[in-house]
């Protein structure tokens, strides 16, 4: 059975700069993926909705304002309330890598800093989807 | 999926709950197992919901029209839905669906429900699985449905055996190209709009639109020219009338019941195409068919000839 990974990809918050999540989209249709892209300025309550109707394996969320110590945990929290427990959530941006231990105890399983290769990301998401819906099955 | 497992999925999504809509939505998309379970309970509650189709050239404002239909629609509907499709790459079946940037205003709205579909390899403007989604959609209590189509040319007419009225939309400014509109995807144009009607031109374009109407003067339903601005709204009562005045006589008339009848037989028709090819697929086996391919490639066997030797199994 031929199933499309889909991936939400998403702006959270206030910055507008949305040049890395669009080419972080576009390697990830290129690796095969559906990538419901919803653009800049999405709440966390939009973002999990949107996985959540999309039925999505994974939400990749950009960051670049320094507000990912607010958006993560609370993103997290909604997957939780809604009951997506097998959706894979994972970041890029402008994290410091001081901040990584406390998002992935949230659950934010990896951060892609600025130079990671879009290889890279794909490989992970492509590796870690049937990971995680393995796991909650 | 085991039987009780899609027993269980159906009990929930007919609850209503969003997160099984969402899933059983997947099910019949992949044809998963347990999507021929699904939809034998769901069929006989379909044919209830208004379903609206918009299609028309990429860049004309369908996303933005659909935002706005959703919201004009929530004002008298308890549930409505969107499903949007957007092309898949032909080279690596990935997709980027962005419809819903559009759409940021319906998110968090209780009474409606986005799907966005990809293309999946098929061409007519829809994804094969559009008409099971939407049945889906439909027998789960959605009160009206809008379906977008993928940015559209000349020959995309699949929407018009999913849906009740279509709407073509296009804008001022395409010039000539309003010609390469006029076969095929004007013909199933139920409802015109030009959108975008702020901008220069408009009057021009509806009036180029217009002339290509009169030619088609025989056709019992007079295709109403709409203008719009799905930007600020300007227009929007009027394509809602337009479009229940289109469902009012398609009942009347008894349009409607022809265009299931049709819907019927294409939906059929495509699952026994898939379910022959499945069937024909396992039959051939793929060494057989590299095999054959490679000596068409090379020119010692022409591609009929390969086609009645693989047949005959």
């Amino acid at each position: 059975m031929k199933r499309p990974i889909r991936v939400v990809v998403a702006k959270a918050g206030l910055d507008g700069h949305d040049r890395g999540a669009k080419v972080v989209a576009r390697a990830l249709r290129d690796a095969g993926m559906e990538v419901i892209y919803t653009g800049v300025h999405q709440t966390p309550e939009q973002v999990v909705e949107t996985a959540l109707q999309e039925d999505a394996d994974a939400i990749g969320l950009s960051l670049l304002s320094g507000a990912h110590n607010y958006i993560f945990p609370r993103v997290s929290e909604l997957m939780k309330e809604k009951g997506l427990d097998d959706v894979l959530l994972f970041g890029g941006g402008i994290i410091p890598e001081a901040d990584w231990p406390a998002l992935s105890k949230v659950g934010v399983e990896r951060v892609f800093p600025p130079g990671a290769s879009l290889e890279e990301i794909t490989t992970y998401v492509r590796e870690a989807v049937p990971r995680k819906r393995g796991a909650a099955a | 999926m085991a039987a009780t497992a899609t027993v269980d999925l159906l009990a929930r999504a007919r609850g209503g709950d969003k997160r099984s809509i969402a899933r059983l939505v997947s099910v019949v998309e992949n044809d998963e197992p347990g999507a021929a379970e699904a939809m034998r309970a769901l069929y006989p509650q379909t044919g209830r919901a208004q379903i609206v189709g918009i299609t028309g050239p990429p860049g004309g404002g369908k996303s933005t029209l659909v935002n706005r239909l959703a919201g004009t629609y929530r004002e008298r509907a308890s549930r409505v839905a969107i499903v949007a499709v957007d092309p898949s790459s032909p080279f690596t079946g990935g997709a980027i669906l962005g419809d819903r940037i559009r759409m940021r205003e319906r998110f968090l709205d209780e009474g409606i429900f986005i799907r966005s579909m990809a293309s999946r390899g098929h061409a007519g403007g829809l994804a094969r699985a559009t008409a099971r989604v939407v049945n889906v959609l439909d027998a789960l209590g959605t009160d009206v449905i809008l379906v977008e189509t993928v940015g559209v040319g000349q020959e995309e007419v699949d929407v018009i055996r999913v849906v009740d009225t279509v709407c073509l939309v296009t804008v001022p400014g395409l010039g000539d190209d309003i010609q390469a509109i006029k076969a095929g995807v004007l013909e199933i144009a139920d409802v015109l709009v030009v959108n975008k009607a702020d901008r220069p031109g408009a009057d021009e374009t509806a009036r180029d639109l217009a002339q290509m109407l009169s030619l088609a003067k025989d056709r019992p339903w007079k295709t109403p020219i709409v203008r719009t601005s799905a930007q600020s709204g300007d227009g929007l009562p009027q394509l809602v009338d337009a479009i229940d005045k289109h469902r009012a006589w398609s009942r009347e008339s008894g349009e409607y019941l022809e265009r299931r009848r049709a819907a019927a037989r294409s939906e059929v028709e495509a699952l026994l195409q898939e379910a022959l090819l499945r069937e024909l697929a396992g039959r051939v086996g793929e060494s057989r068919l590299a095999a054959a391919v490679a000596r068409v490639a090379e020119r010692s066997l022409d591609p009929y000839a390969a086609v009645e030797e693989l047949l005959r199994g």
